[in-house]
């Protein structure tokens, strides 16, 4: 069977996908990741290994981080989700935690990138991390094989310093 | 992954009946399973979503002055309920030794008790594999098993459980409620999951159609005295090579109510009755805690490249018996070992 089947063997999913309600059919196999990416173009959010060990394909669902690699999309059934398409404000403004990264030269390569800045605006939202070590065990669902960890840690802190104020 | 059907179940009742057809498997967090099925490990014909059941996302106190845990709800808010945090504070800590915020935030309670070994043969389908595939042998035992158990394992099987949130749950007493064709009944946690013996394939007493409703912690939690003491190879994200889970009651020096359990050296979490009796009513000392440890691993057997788990193990008790007898638990943030 193709991977992206119609007709009898899809199901009716209703998805917020960075704001806008979409009305989708999906595979009952089909993951939020192959759904963002496949079906609905948006490809920041990326595949790395699959199996949620890297943290590469991490995104918001119904505001909390997830691993899409590891959600079957049709479970989700009337979620919100936000990708690092959904972000930047109106006009492009970057979010905070993107201007932060920028800022920090938080990665190399770029590939874990978007996955990195999903989770660690995630990380701000939740509150639970102050100290360098605290972002770094509350990060460590985010692997960066270019190892930009320092930097990365920076942008974090800088980001909850400026919440602080 | 296989091609399956998909349904949504609206009652605990409707699950347990589409659950008990042959091929059927219970989705809800889906960390471990989507994980396996990407492997062709678990090929089930037919998802059965419960996701959406009623009523199993709530943590309740009960009248016996314990707590109630839904079997949905996820391993984030189990980790940071205040209650938990203030009554199994235990609990909590081994919750957030294991896994990632973006994996503990879809991980459900359920799910977490049904996950299964991360044995790299289990997860290899192009090796035999008891667990996998019953008589086909096993080849971590001649094999590489550094990972692997050093009690209570079989000529079969010396798969581990993955579990941190387990070790917890069986040093606390909890209670697993299910729901199934039978009925509802309550399964002790010493007796839900299973040794492998010569059924490896079976992890757990679940019956067929048994859906998990629910966890039930007894009153006694021991807020003041415990420890979750986990050893693995990198500081965060790596399942445990040994770890130690202990809750105490002390009087001045004297140790009243102890428990203690293993995680990642056997197929459940390992607890010994006459090891924990050693403690009771004593003065807690190092010389105590390393007898009840040398009675914890008396039946200990490596099996080449996981021997070393035993000394580990040893030392891994009488330290964490240490902590928690001193109120001074091991941080999952600071990971240096005090």
């Amino acid at each position: 069977m193709p991977d992206h089947p119609t007709g009898s063997d899809t199901l009716p999913l209703s998805l917020t996908v960075n704001g806008e309600a979409r009305q989708l059919r999906v595979a009952p196999w089909t993951t939020l990741l192959d759904l963002l990416r496949e079906d609905l173009g948006l490809i920041g959010t990326k595949k790395g290994c699959d199996h949620g060990q890297c943290g590469s394909c991490t995104v918001l669902l119904d505001g909390k981080r997830a691993n899409a690699c590891l959600v079957l999309a049709v479970v989700k059934e009337g979620s919100n989700v936000t990708t690092i398409e959904g972000l930047a404000g109106p006009g492009g403004a970057l979010h905070p935690m993107q201007a932060a990264f920028v800022e920090h030269d938080a990665f190399q390569c770029g590939y874990c990138t978007p996955g990195q800045i999903c989770s660690a605006v995630a990380l701000v939202e939740e509150g639970r991390a102050r100290t360098p070590d605290e972002i770094r065990e509350h990060m460590s669902g985010n692997i960066c094989r270019c190892g930009a960890y320092p930097n990365i840690v920076a942008a974090i802190e800088q980001v909850l310093a400026e919440n602080a104020r | 992954m296989n091609r399956f059907s998909y349904v949504r179940a609206t009652d605990v009742a409707q699950a347990a009946r589409e659950a008990g057809a042959p091929a059927a498997k219970i989705i809800a967090g889906g960390t471990n399973l989507v994980d396996l099925m990407k492997y062709d490990v678990e090929r089930p014909g037919r998802l059965v979503d419960i996701t959406r059941l009623p009523g199993l996302r709530a943590i309740e106190d009960a009248a016996d002055g314990g707590l109630r845990i839904g079997a949905l709800v996820t391993n984030t808010e189990v980790a940071y309920d205040r209650r938990v945090e203030a009554r199994y504070p235990l609990l909590s800590s081994t919750i957030l030794a294991g896994a990632t915020p973006q994996l503990r935030n879809s991980a459900t309670t359920g799910g977490n008790l049904l996950q299964r070994t991360r044995c790299y043969y289990f997860y290899d389908v192009g090796t035999p594999c008891n667990k996998r595939e019953p008589g086909t042998g096993c080849p971590a035992i001649p094999g590489v098993n550094r990972i692997h158990a050093v009690l209570g394992a079989s000529e079969h099987c010396i798969a581990t459980h993955p579990s941190d949130m387990c070790v917890a749950m069986a040093a606390l007493e909890a209670v697993v409620r299910v729901s199934g064709p039978g009925g509802e009944r309550a399964i002790p946690f010493a007796e839900f999951h299973r040794l492998p013996g010569d059924a490896p394939e079976r992890d757990t007493n679940l019956g067929r159609g048994e859906v998990v409703t629910a966890v039930e912690l007894p009153a006694r939690g021991f807020p003041a005295h415990y420890t979750y003491l986990k050893l693995r190879d990198r500081h965060s994200y790596a399942f445990a090579l040994v770890s130690v889970a202990v809750g105490m009651e002390m009087d001045g020096g004297r140790i009243g109510e102890a428990r203690f359990a293993l995680g990642g050296v056997a197929h459940k979490p390992w607890r010994d009755p006459e090891a924990e009796a050693m403690l009771r009513g004593q003065a807690a000392s190092r010389d105590l805690f390393e007898r009840a440890a040398e009675r914890t691993l008396r039946g200990a057997k490596g099996y080449g490249h996981n021997t070393f788990k035993i000394e580990l193990a040893r030392r891994a008790i009488v330290r964490a018996l240490e902590q928690a007898a001193a109120g001074t638990p091991q941080s999952q943030v600071d990971k240096r070992i005090r």
